[in-house]
């Protein structure tokens, strides 16, 4: 290709495609430093300088935590615990229907109910768990119901995602053999496709419980029940070393699950 | 369930004019007809893309067929509606090439997934299925050499295991037909062999027709008394293996496959 | 005459089946031991009826929320996007600006940590200090980080960006640091042995190998941000979140309806896009 008067360069792309990429990365620094622009706009720089200060105050207001107050977390704790436990139950529950009605190899329909669920999906997927509390809250009243029916609400988006994806990747030849049997659709429902799923769906399930448990210790900063209602209070009245411990508490509950989570899935698959 | 006996006499699958076009336009099938009498085995062979395939997913309809009729003992299949269809499908038995097992279910319930077309949907839900089928589902077990691994995961089983599991749930539906898709093609030689033994056995214990769809020449010719030959997607060949000379063969297979084919036969 | 006996024999064949058992119990799936298997249920079932009696629910409240609740369904279906427009889209630019910034702060951040969180290609004193970082933000919610910051910086879109990349740091650099740690031994070796400097090392021998994957990590986690900044406005931290929470609280449900519209599109929207530049990119 090259002649030995011309300067050999090695290029592993071509030169529009290297412009292009250019022009791409270009385009975000762009778009990033117009995005810093507005949004810094009304910041109060003094404040931001003053950080390290107000840090410094903070952490010794934080610490050292109050440990007497854990007697009073108990019961928040239990219900934290429920919270997120009956609310994967509940989202459990409407994610199984919705599942079947959006994976296009089960869907009664492809035209008219699968777009359908795939928007309930998208819906719970796309509203965070303490959107849903705060609806809640205000049209059902604060309790743990709300905060049960806000976990139910965003898990089943969750759930039935990543369920009707293992749906969509059964196996089609065990479904032919059970339909070859003469099988009735609720029998090759039962024999050719829940047995295939299902080591899927317990590991969806006990997943979606261990990122609930997170979510629902905080589920009370808008009066959904559980252990974040004391941490709204203690941090309405200011009292640092009572957030502290509840921090603590927060975080060895997350730890615990975490691991209770990677047992149990571990033990299944 | 009238008896065997009475049922040899009369034609029991009844194929004709079948025809089958996909919707990407591929002609899989193109006018076959053929007839079966009780009790007979059919080994239906051909190159791969022939259409044999298609042909044996046309009878219990798990293939659509574009134009044609099939009818066994005298009912068309050809023309029943999703739900008249549930009770001719438990009539017909099918093998299939990959076992076709659900894996993670048990063995037994493998078996005893053949009475699906007869059960209610609650019974088969909850396992509680009638003494007689499950003693059957046993016999049968017994009979392929694998009832001690009755509460075994099917996919615990190895090859050959899970192909007699296959033949077992097959069996259990009561067929008056089984339809056979290349029940050897994930199997070694030796296995291979044995299988087909059995199955050939089985089918003459029992009186039983069927249609086994078998690259496999050799085998075919080994097995079975009658061979019907597809290529293209049209019968070229109806006979015993006595009558498949080599021209036959090339016509089936075409020059250039039917030399290749010839080595491996003299090697094997 | 063969075929006659055969038929015969059928029946009788048929009769010795009684010598085989008539009944037949799947095995249990995942507990085998039955007596645990049965505790287990009892022990669920008193959970359940305690978890259950705890709920305390004021029904005359539920009763009057009925009411509220088919308001809410109705703005959702009418939605209102004008009235309130001024706060939403407000709301709106801080809640995208906060996203695209702190994505790509904490991306970049993000790419030294998850070297140094690589065992294979970290000295361990960095290792442990790089995984310490991990482990501490991905521990802490973004809601509390939030509470935190908010105190510290103030009200407003600049503490919801430093949340964000805090969090995108401990989210990015984990994947990173287990890419790394996946990659193929042997071309680092190659690339060891022509006695490259350790900045070499991961110019040729890591960043072709995780680039890919880093880029779809980055857009995933651009999806995760925004859905996040419509939360962290609750507790101060800016952006969308906050509109949200007023309408709410003003029982404003048709222009609450309207913001989840939008929300519920973006991330529509941002996953759609997503898909189509990791096919681009691959």
């Amino acid at each position: 290709m090259n002649t030995t008067d011309t300067v050999p360069v090695w290029q592993h792309r071509t030169t529009g495609k290297r412009l292009l990429i250019w022009f791409g990365w270009l385009l975000l620094v762009a778009l990033c430093v117009y995005s810093w622009q507005l949004m810094t706009r009304d910041t109060i720089w003094a404040f931001v300088a003053d950080a390290p200060r107000q840090a410094a105050d903070l952490g010794s207001r934080m610490f050292p935590p109050r440990w007497s107050y854990i007697e009073k977390l108990w019961m928040p704790l239990w219900d934290t615990l429920n919270i997120a436990t009956l609310g994967t139950l509940l989202g459990v529950v409407i994610a199984i229907p919705v599942a079947f009605l959006a994976a296009s190899n089960t869907t009664p329909s492809k035209v008219f109910v699968r777009p359908v669920a795939l928007f309930i999906i998208v819906a719970s997927r796309s509203i965070n768990s303490l959107i849903w509390a705060l609806l809640l809250v205000s049209i059902i009243g604060p309790g743990l119901l709300a905060g049960i029916v806000a976990i139910g609400l965003r898990s089943i988006g969750f759930v039935a995602k990543l369920l009707y994806e293992a749906i969509e990747e059964t196996d089609r030849l065990q479904i032919e053999a059970v339909t070859a049997t003469g099988a009735s659709g609720a029998q090759i429902l039962n024999y050719g496709i829940v047995p295939q799923v299902l080591p899927a769906f317990y590991g969806i399930s006990v997943f979606r419980w261990d990122i609930n448990i997170r979510e629902s210790t905080i589920l009370g900063l808008v009066g959904a029940g559980g252990i974040g209602v004391q941490l709204q209070a203690s941090l309405n009245t200011l009292a640092w070393p009572q957030v502290t411990m509840i921090f603590v508490v927060i975080l060895g509950t997350v730890v615990i699950s975490e691991w209770v989570s990677a047992r149990v899935r571990h033990a299944i698959i | 369930m009238s008896g065997p006996a009475f049922r040899s006499t009369h034609t029991l699958l009844e194929v004709s004019q079948l025809s089958k076009t996909y919707a990407a336009g591929d002609k899989a099938l193109d006018d076959v007809s053929f007839s079966i009498p009780a009790g007979q085995v059919v080994g239906l062979i051909g190159p791969s893309g022939a259409g044999k395939s298609t042909l044996i997913r046309c009878i219990n309809r798990l293939v659509e067929p574009t134009s044609g009729t099939i009818s066994l003992s005298g009912t068309n299949i050809t023309g029943m509606s999703t739900s008249e269809l549930r009770s001719v499908r438990r009539r017909i038995g099918m093998i299939f090439q990959e076992y076709a097992l659900v894996e993670r279910l048990s063995v037994m319930e493998n078996v005893l997934s053949g009475r699906l077309g007869y059960v209610s949907f609650w019974r088969s839900f909850t396992r509680h299925y009638p003494k007689a089928d499950v003693q059957k589902a046993f016999a049968l077990l017994d009979r392929v050499g694998l009832i001690d691994h009755a509460s075994k995961r099917a996919d615990a089983l190895s090859g050959g295991q899970r192909q007699r599991v296959g033949i077992a749930r097959a069996l259990e539906q009561d067929p008056e037909l089984l339809l056979i898709d290349e029940p050897t093609a994930s199997l070694d030689p030796k296995t291979s062999r044995q299988i087909m033994r059995l199955l050939l056995e089985i089918c003459n214990e029992q009186h039983l027709p069927a249609i086994i769809n078998i690259h496999d020449v050799v085998l075919a010719r080994q097995f079975t008394e009658r061979l019907i030959g597809l290529q293209a997607g049209r019968i070229v060949f109806d006979g015993s293996p006595a009558e498949l000379t080599e021209s036959v063969l090339t016509r089936i297979y075409g020059e250039e496959d039917w030399t290749t084919l010839d080595h491996e036969t003299e090697a094997a | 005459m063969a075929e006659v006996n055969e038929g015969a024999a059928a029946p009788s064949a048929r009769s010795d089946y009684s010598r085989y058992p008539g009944t037949f119990k799947p095995p249990a799936i995942l507990i085998q031991r039955a007596w645990l298997r049965r505790t287990l249920w009892i022990a669920a079932l008193v959970w359940l009826v305690l978890a259950l009696s705890t709920i305390e629910v004021n029904w005359v409240r539920v009763a009057e929320g009925m009411e509220r609740g088919w308001r809410f369904i109705k703005g959702f279906l009418t939605p209102d996007f004008t009235s309130r427009w001024k706060d939403i889209s407000a709301g709106l630019v801080e809640s995208l600006t906060m996203t695209m910034t702190s994505t790509v702060a904490g991306v970049l951040l993000s790419v030294p940590i998850g070297i140094g969180a690589a065992r294979n290609v970290a000295p361990s004193v960095v290792y442990y200090l790089c995984r310490s970082i991990i482990a501490v933000s991905r521990s802490l919610q973004e809601i509390i980080i939030a509470i935190l910051f908010v105190t510290m910086f103030g009200f407003g879109p600049f503490a919801g960006f430093l949340t964000l990349t805090f969090a995108t740091i401990g989210f990015m650099a984990k994947l990173l640091a287990e890419d790394i740690e996946d990659i193929d031994e042997s071309q680092t070796e190659a690339v060891r042995a022509t006695g490259a400097s350790w900045l070499q090392l991961i110019n040729y021998a890591v960043q072709p190998q995780v680039m890919p994957r880093l880029i779809g990590l980055s857009l995933y986690r651009l999806d995760i941000n925004f859905r996040e900044s419509a939360v962290i406005g609750i507790v101060g931290a800016g952006g969308i979140g906050a509109t949200l929470n007023t309408a709410i609280d003003r029982y404003e449900f048709d222009s609450a309806g309207a913001i989840l519209l939008i929300i519920i599109f973006i991330v529509m929207l941002a996953e759609y896009s997503s898909g189509f530049v990791r096919k681009w990119v691959q």
